[in-house]
């Protein structure tokens, strides 16, 4: 049958395009081919993209503006271990928990869809281990700010006052999430555990994971322009 | 890269939701090179415009790393793209906007605080 063949490649062909698009928002359907509770996390994530931009435009604003030299990232974040004094090494390290968190939890969400509870349990366990890890290597990092080198929101001692008001913020506002995200993604483990999605599906650890991706998302943005720039 | 469109294409056509463990394995052993290497911009003390550009290179890539295959967005059809990626077009108008008064703010600082 080479007409049902041409039929399917130019279905094919069509979902990957702009047609898909024009198709899906010209339809007498909805337009958004997923479950409700995928789609309104993927809208809440694009308004926390939003404030998350807002407050880095904000910081960029404060740092462009200031008339006294921006403290040194590098220098502030630096830890002595074992008498070496190595430059933000524990921002690399909380990097690296946070990327191997999202890996764990992409595993926990294939493993999910394939109907293996008990991985699933497993992986997300392990994620929310490495989150509240990496809350708690920042409630260390701000205690050393604070109690030792004197950072404040006003003021510090190393240069321009904006720096602790946007670190705060910023780097807080991240940390609420992370928080936010080991007690959701726990609790929805513990209901998988108790087998409450086996008739529903499984979808719900898709939607847990998106959350859990895009805060390491917004780990990589603070990254890059807190802590390296 | 017609390799990796052939591949995405078949696992689209297989089950939009499969994909091989080690996918993800790959991906996070990429994103810890990724990740590595944004740290040595640092550890070397790179300056200047080349320290900014790798800063940024480094960082679209694991961002869209992390968008594209760990929230399976490059699996999703081109309407959810679209929602994703059109509205954020204003953070962009934003930022040049917030550029430019903090030039603003910055040279009539220095002009009333440090020239009497």
């Amino acid at each position: 049958m080479p007409k049902d063949n041409e039929l399917d490649k130019h279905e094919a062909s069509k979902s990957s395009s702009w047609q898909s698009a024009v198709d899906d928002w010209s339809a007498d359907k909805q337009s958004f081919d997923m479950p409700w509770g995928k789609l309104m996390m993927w809208i809440f994530l694009l308004s926390d993209t939003f404030i998350f931009s807002v407050f880095l435009i904000g910081y960029m604003n404060v740092r462009m503006s200031a008339t006294v030299a921006w403290p040194n990232p590098s220098e502030v974040f630096a830890l002595t271990i074992a008498g070496h004094h190595i430059p933000l090494v524990l921002i690399a390290i909380m990097t690296f928990i946070l990327i191997t968190s999202s890996g764990t939890m992409a595993m926990a969400v294939n493993y999910a869809y394939q109907g293996n509870k008990q991985k699933t349990v497993y992986l997300m366990a392990a994620t929310a281990l490495l989150g509240a890890s990496f809350v708690g290597m920042q409630a260390f990092e701000w205690t050393k700010l604070i109690v030792e080198e004197g950072i404040r929101p006003w003021d510090n001692p190393m240069g321009a006052n904006q720096f602790g008001a946007a670190f705060f913020m910023i780097t807080g506002f991240h940390g609420l999430h992370v928080s936010a995200g080991v007690i959701y993604i726990s609790v929805i483990a513990r209901r998988v555990h108790q087998g409450k999605y086996q008739k529903k599906g499984y979808q719900i650890v898709e939607v847990t994971g998106l959350y859990w991706h895009f805060v390491d998302l917004v780990w990589v943005f603070i990254f890059a322009f807190f802590y390296l720039w | 890269m017609s390799k990796q469109n052939t591949e995405t294409a078949h696992t689209e056509l297989a089950d939009k939701t499969q994909h091989p463990i080690s996918m993800y394995l790959k991906v996070w052993l990429l994103l810890f090179v990724l990740s590595t290497f944004s740290y040595m911009v640092d550890y070397y003390q790179f300056q200047g415009a080349l320290r900014w550009t790798l800063i940024l290179v480094f960082m679209f890539l694991k961002a869209g790393l992390i968008i594209m295959v760990f929230m399976h967005l490059a699996w999703e059809r081109a309407a959810v793209k679209l929602l994703l990626f059109v509205p954020p077009l204003a953070i962009l108008v934003f930022i040049v906007l917030m550029a430019s008064e903090a030039e603003y703010v910055f040279i009539n600082r220095v002009i009333s605080f440090f020239n009497p």
